[in-house]
C-alpha cells in the first residue's frame, strides 16, 4: 500500500482548494484604499539617446498625480549583477549601471524611461501616451547580432564598454593547453555549430508590484511577484534605493509561476516604492503581456561551437566549446552566473571525460536582459553535449545507447571529481538508462517505425542522458566563484501552545506545492497529522532570511534547514520530557509523536510537551527557556546531482516538415522522493517546456531590434495538442549523500533533459528516411525549418 | 458611464461601466471577484474564461456593456452548494491538474464547457478543446487526465503509450 500521509505519500495539495475556487490572492488581486496606478513609458526603439522629455502636458492631464523620469533616479543606486565573473586575462567583468529608469540612453525596446502615476490605469495610460509624444529620442543603430556586436566596436550598447563584451571566460583556463593537445591527438573530432534558442519564460501571471509607504512610521511595503522576497528586499535596500531593511517589508503572495523570470529585482519594483513615498498613497503596477515579452528577463540565447575528440569506437577523449552568450542590454541579477558556473561546470555531463575546456564570451546587445530560465545554463550544456555525442554516433556508425554506456560514469566511480570543477557525490546512470530503455520499449521501435511509415510518417527515436547541479548552493564555493550573496536557506519551526505548528520558510512556492510537501515532512518527523502543520512563506516580516526558490533548491536547501529546526524541537522536547517524566535526558526516545522513557511505558505526547513549554508549571525553568520555537540556517555542503535518461519518439511529416512528439519517456534519479505526485508534475511541466523549446518557441528580434514575437499570436507557446502524455519514472534512487532528506531536486530536470532528446529523435527520423545530409537543425524545429532541411 | 445589470453566479449585480470596460475588468475591479484572471490581453491564454449564458467566453475580449442582462458564471460559482469542490474541480485536485493556479480558473471553465457539450471526450478531443487555454506549469498531462477523469473515464492506465 502506498503511504497516505507523511514523507513519500502522494498527498493532494492543500493549495488547490483556493486556486480551484477563485480564492487565491495574487498581487493584482489586491485592492487597497487610496490606490493609484503606475504606467511606464517604454522605448519604442532598441537604441537611442534621450534628448528631452517634456512632462508639462502629461502632468496637466486628468487624474495625473506624478511623473518620474530617469533624472529622478540618477543619484540612487543601480540594480546589480549578483556574480562577479573575471575574464581569462584576470580582468573583472564590465558592469554598466542598470538604473531604475533609463537615463541618457534607452537600450532595448521596452526600456522604461519614464513613469506616470494617476488615479486610474486608463488615465495613466493616456498621459503616458502624451509623454511619449513629448519625448525626443534620437535613434541610434541597434546592436542585435552578437557576432556583429563583438566585431564592430564603433557601435556600443554602453558608451563606456568598447567591444560590447561583458567578459571572456575560460573554464578551466589552466587546462586549455592540455585540452587542445588532447583534441589534436584524438583519432576523430566531431564539430557541431548550434544555437540554443532565446526563450521568453512566460509565467502565466504577468509581473505586478504594489508599493506602499506609511508617512507616520516611515515603513515601506512592496507586494510583488517574486520567487525570493528576501533577495528582492536586500537588492532594493542595499543597492538601489537605500531603504533600510528594517523599514521595508517585501511580500510575494500567491505567485503565478516564475521559471526564473521572477527571481530578479526589476526597476518597476523600485519605482512603485519611490512613488508611494512621494504620494503617500499605494501605487500599483501590473504588466500587460506585451510588457512581459519586452521586459521579463529572457532565457538561453547561446551560439555555440562544440568539438568532441574521441576514439573510433566512441570513447570520449576531449570536449571543447566556444560560446557567445547574450546578456541583453543590462546585467540582470543572475545573468553572469548562468552562462558560466551553471553551464561550463556541467560540460562533462554524466560522462568520464578527461579533458574539457569551455570558453564563453558574454555580449551586450540592444535586446531585453537575458538571465536564468528553468534549468539556467545546464540545459545549454546538456543540449550541446547530447547533440554532439549523437553526431559522433552518426559519423562513426555507432549505437547511441552503447556509446553512452561506454562513457557514463559507473557507480563505483563516486564521489567523482569532474574536470570542470564539480564533485558528483552519487549516482547510477546505467540504472536510469536501463530503465528508460525498458520504458520506451526500444526493442520494439522498428515495428513502430514501420507502422508510422505505413501512415506516411518518418519515425525517429532520440536519447539524452543528462545531469544537473542543483540545490544551489554552497556559499563558500560560490563565493570563490564570484557570487556576491550566500546561498543558504532558513526555516523557523514554531510549535504553538496547543501542539499545532507554524513553519516559516525562506523558500517560496509559486506552483511547486511547498505548503503541502513541507508539511508532510514536518508531520512525519513529529508523528503528527499533516493538517497540524502550516507552512508560511513569502513575507519578509514573517519568515527568516532565506534566499527563495530557484535552481531546484527548495527541498535540498530550505527543506534541510527545516529538518534541522525540527531536530532542535525534538532535542528540546526531550529535555522537557525528561523533567516531566523524572528521567535522564539520554533515556528519552522520540518516536511516533511520543517522548518515552526507554524500556518503560512512561511517555508524554508531543502535544503535552508543547503545552508544557508554553504553560511551564512543571518545567525546568532554571535550565531551560520556555516556549518551543527553533530556527535553523543551512548552507549546503555541495550541490546535488539529479540525473536521468530521456527517450523521445517523434513522427515527421516529410511533406510539410511538421514534427509530432508521439512518446516521451523519463527515467530520473532525484534521490528520495517526498511526494511522488508532485515530482511527476514537476517533470511533466519541465518536459512540456523543453518540447516547447525544441518544437516551437522562438524569440525573434529584427535587425532594428524590434521584437517580432511580442504576443501569444506570434510567440508559439506549447498548447495541449502539441505534447503527448509523458511516461515518468523516479524509481532509480541514489539518495543525496549530504542532506538529511537525501533529496536532489526535480524542478528543472524536464527542461534540461528533453530538448536534445527531441532533436536527436528528429535527426534520427530524417536519417532513417534517407535524408542523410541532414545532420543538425537548430531549435525550434518548426515545419519550415524541417522542410527546408529535407529539401536542402 | 452607463449602468449595467447582469446575473453573476446566480446573483443580480450592477455597476457603472465605461464603454471600454471589459467584462474581466468589471468582474475583477467592479465586483471584486478576482478569481477570473487576465494573462495576456489578446484572447490567447484563456485564463479569463467565464461562461456567458452557458457559453465559454474570454472575458478580456468582451465589453461589460455588451453582456448586460446576461447570466455570467465564474470560477467563484463552480463549487457545490455546500462549498465543496464540484466533480471537475475535485478531479483537478485529485490528478494534480494545477500548479501555480493562475491559468486554473480558465482551465476549469473551459473544461466545464467541454463536458457540457461532450460528456465523454477522448484525449484528442480534450487537447483540441483546450487549445485556447495556455498552461506553463503542468505540460498539460494532468489537466487532460483530470478532465477525462471528471467525465467518468478510467484514467489509471494513462501514460505515454
Amino acid at each position: 500500500m502506498p503511504k497516505d500521509h507523511g514523507i513519500g505519500a502522494s498527498t493532494k495539495r492543500r493549495e488547490d482548494v483556493r486556486f480551484l475556487t477563485g480564492r487565491g490572492v495574487y498581487t493584482d488581486d489586491m485592492a487597497l484604499h487610496g490606490q493609484t496606478a503606475a504606467v511606464f513609458v517604454r522605448s519604442n526603439v532598441a537604441h537611442g539617446r534621450i534628448k528631452s522629455i517634456n512632462t508639462a502636458k502629461a502632468a496637466a492631464m486628468p487624474g495625473v498625480l506624478a511623473i518620474f523620469t530617469g533624472e529622478d533616479f540618477k543619484d540612487v543606486g543601480g540594480n546589480p549583477a549578483g556574480w562577479l565573473i573575471n575574464s581569462r586575462d584576470g580582468t573583472p567583468m564590465r558592469e554598466p549601471k542598470r538604473p531604475v529608469l533609463a537615463h541618457g540612453k534607452v537600450r532595448h525596446v521596452g526600456d522604461a524611461y519614464a513613469a506616470v502615476i494617476a488615479e486610474t490605469v486608463a488615465q495613466a495610460k493616456d498621459a503616458a501616451e502624451q509623454l511619449a509624444e513629448d519625448s525626443v529620442i534620437e535613434e541610434l543603430p541597434a546592436i542585435v547580432d552578437m557576432k556583429q556586436a563583438v566585431a564592430d566596436p564603433s557601435n556600443r550598447v554602453h558608451d563606456e564598454i568598447p567591444d560590447n563584451l561583458c567578459f571572456d571566460w575560460g573554464w578551466i583556463e589552466d587546462n586549455r593547453a592540455a585540452v587542445d593537445a588532447a583534441m589534436k591527438a584524438a583519432p576523430h573530432v566531431v564539430t557541431l555549430n548550434l544555437v540554443n534558442n532565446r526563450l521568453v519564460p512566460n509565467a502565466m501571471e504577468p509581473r505586478a508590484s504594489i508599493g506602499e509607504y506609511n508617512p507616520g512610521t516611515g515603513d515601506y511595503k512592496l507586494t510583488t511577484t517574486s520567487q525570493n522576497p528576501h533577495l528582492t528586499r536586500l537588492l532594493v535596500s542595499a543597492f538601489v534605493l537605500g531603504i533600510p531593511e528594517n523599514k521595508l517589508t517585501v511580500v510575494a503572495p500567491d505567485v503565478g509561476g516564475g521559471f526564473g523570470s521572477k527571481i530578479y529585482h526589476y526597476g518597476e519594483e523600485a519605482l512603485v516604492l519611490a512613488a508611494a513615498k512621494k504620494l503617500g498613497r499605494p501605487v500599483r503596477w501590473t504588466a500587460e503581456r506585451s510588457e512581459s515579452f519586452l521586459t521579463d528577463a529572457h532565457g538561453r540565447d547561446h551560439v555555440t561551437k562544440i568539438e568532441l575528440g574521441c576514439t573510433k569506437d566512441g570513447e570520449i577523449l576531449a570536449i571543447r566549446t566556444e560560446t557567445l552568450a547574450n546578456v541583453g542590454a543590462y546585467l540582470s541579477n543572475f545573468s553572469t552566473a548562468t552562462p558560466t558556473f551553471l553551464h561550463g561546470t556541467l560540460m562533462s555531463g554524466p560522462y568520464k571525460v578527461p579533458h574539457v575546456y569551455v570558453n564563453v564570451k558574454t555580449v551586450f546587445t540592444n535586446t531585453a536582459p537575458v538571465d536564468a530560465y528553468r534549468g539556467a545554463g545546464r540545459p545549454e550544456a546538456t543540449y550541446s553535449l547530447e547533440r554532439v555525442i549523437d553526431k559522433m554516433c552518426r559519423e562513426l556508425g555507432l549505437d547511441p545507447f552503447e556509446v553512452r554506456r561506454k562513457n557514463l560514469l559507473t557507480p563505483d566511480q563516486f564521489p567523482y571529481q569532474s574536470p570542470v570543477g564539480l564533485l558528483y557525490d552519487t549516482g547510477n546512470y546505467q540504472a536510469t538508462l536501463d530503465k528508460a530503455v525498458q520504458m520506451a520499449d526500444v526493442v520494439g521501435f522498428e515495428k513502430r517505425a514501420a507502422e508510422s511509415k505505413a501512415r506516411g510518417k518518418l519515425r525517429g527515436m532520440g536519447l539524452s542522458t543528462w545531469i544537473e547541479a542543483c540545490g544551489i548552493a554552497p556559499s563558500n564555493l560560490v563565493g570563490i566563484l564570484g557570487s556576491r550573496v550566500g546561498l543558504y536557506d532558513a526555516a523557523t519551526v514554531r510549535v504553538n501552545a496547543t501542539g499545532n505548528i507554524s513553519v516559516m520558510v525562506g523558500a517560496h512556492s509559486h506552483g511547486q506545492g511547498h505548503e503541502t510537501v513541507f508539511a508532510q515532512i514536518v508531520a512525519e518527523k513529529l508523528g503528527i497529522p499533516d493538517s497540524s502543520v502550516e507552512i508560511v512563506h513569502g513575507d519578509t516580516s514573517k519568515i527568516p532570511f532565506g534566499m527563495g526558490s530557484y535552481g531546484s533548491r527548495s527541498l535540498a536547501v530550505c527543506g534541510t534547514a527545516m529538518t534541522k529546526a525540527v531536530d532542535k524541537i525534538i532535542a528540546k522536547g526531550k529535555k522537557i520530557a525528561a523533567h516531566m517524566l523524572e528521567a535522564a535526558e539520554g533515556d528519552i526516545s522520540f518516536e511516533d509523536g511520543k517522548f518515552q522513557v526507554a524500556g518503560t511505558d512512561k511517555a508524554k505526547t508531543f502535544g503535552e510537551i508543547a503545552f508544557s513549554a508554553y504553560v511551564p508549571h512543571n518545567y525546568p525553568l532554571e535550565t531551560l527557556e520556555p516556549g518551543l520555537e527553533e530556527t535553523a540556517f543551512y548552507d549546503p555542503a555541495n550541490f546535488t546531482y539529479p540525473a536521468g535518461a530521456y527517450i523521445c519518439e517523434v513522427e515527421v511529416d516529410e511533406g510539410t516538415g511538421k514534427v509530432d512528439v508521439v512518446a516521451f519517456h523519463c527515467a530520473d534519479d532525484f534521490g528520495n522522493v517526498m511526494n511522488p505526485m508532485i515530482v511527476e508534475g514537476q517533470v511533466h511541466g519541465g518536459v512540456g517546456q523543453g518540447i516547447g523549446q525544441a518544437l516551437c518557441e522562438f524569440t525573434a528580434y529584427d535587425e532594428t531590434g524590434q521584437l517580432l514575437t511580442g504576443s501569444y499570436m506570434d510567440y508559439p507557446m506549447p498548447r495541449a495538442e502539441d505534447v503527448p502524455f509523458y511516461n515518468v519514472d523516479y524509481s532509480c534512487q541514489t539518495p543525496c549523500t549530504h542532506n538529511p532528506l537525501g533529496v536532489k531536486g526535480c524542478g528543472e530536470a524536464g527542461a534540461i533533459g528533453s530538448p536534445p532528446a527531441v532533436i536527436n529523435a528528429v535527426i534520427d527520423a530524417l536519417q532513417r528516411g534517407g535524408h542523410t545530409h541532414v545532420t543538425h537543425i537548430d531549435m525550434p524545429v518548426s515545419p519550415s525549418r524541417v522542410w527546408s532541411a529535407i529539401n536542402g | 458611464m452607463t449602468k449595467v445589470f447582469m446575473t453573476v453566479n446566480g446573483k443580480a449585480v450592477s455597476g457603472e461601466v465605461e464603454g471600454r470596460t471589459l467584462l474581466s475588468s468589471f468582474l475583477r475591479e467592479g465586483l471584486g471577484m478576482t478569481g477570473t484572471h487576465v494573462g495576456c490581453d489578446t484572447s490567447q491564454c484563456g485564463a479569463c474564461v467565464v461562461h456567458v449564458d452557458g457559453k465559454p467566453v474570454k472575458s478580456c475580449t468582451v465589453f461589460a456593456a455588451d453582456v448586460a442582462g446576461a447570466s455570467v458564471k465564474t470560477i467563484e460559482g463552480m463549487a457545490n452548494a455546500d462549498g465543496s469542490l464540484n466533480v471537475l474541480q475535485q478531479a483537478f485536485q485529485d490528478h494534480h491538474g494545477l500548479q501555480c493556479g493562475f491559468c486554473t480558473p480558465g482551465m476549469v471553465m473551459s473544461s466545464a464547457a467541454l463536458l457540457a457539450e461532450n460528456p465523454k471526450p477522448s484525449e484528442a478531443e480534450v487537447r483540441h478543446y483546450l487549445d485556447g487555454n495556455i498552461c506553463r506549469c503542468t505540460g498539460y498531462h494532468n489537466i487532460v487526465k483530470a478532465v477525462m477523469a471528471a467525465s467518468g473515464q478510467d484514467v489509471s492506465a494513462l501514460a505515454a503509450e
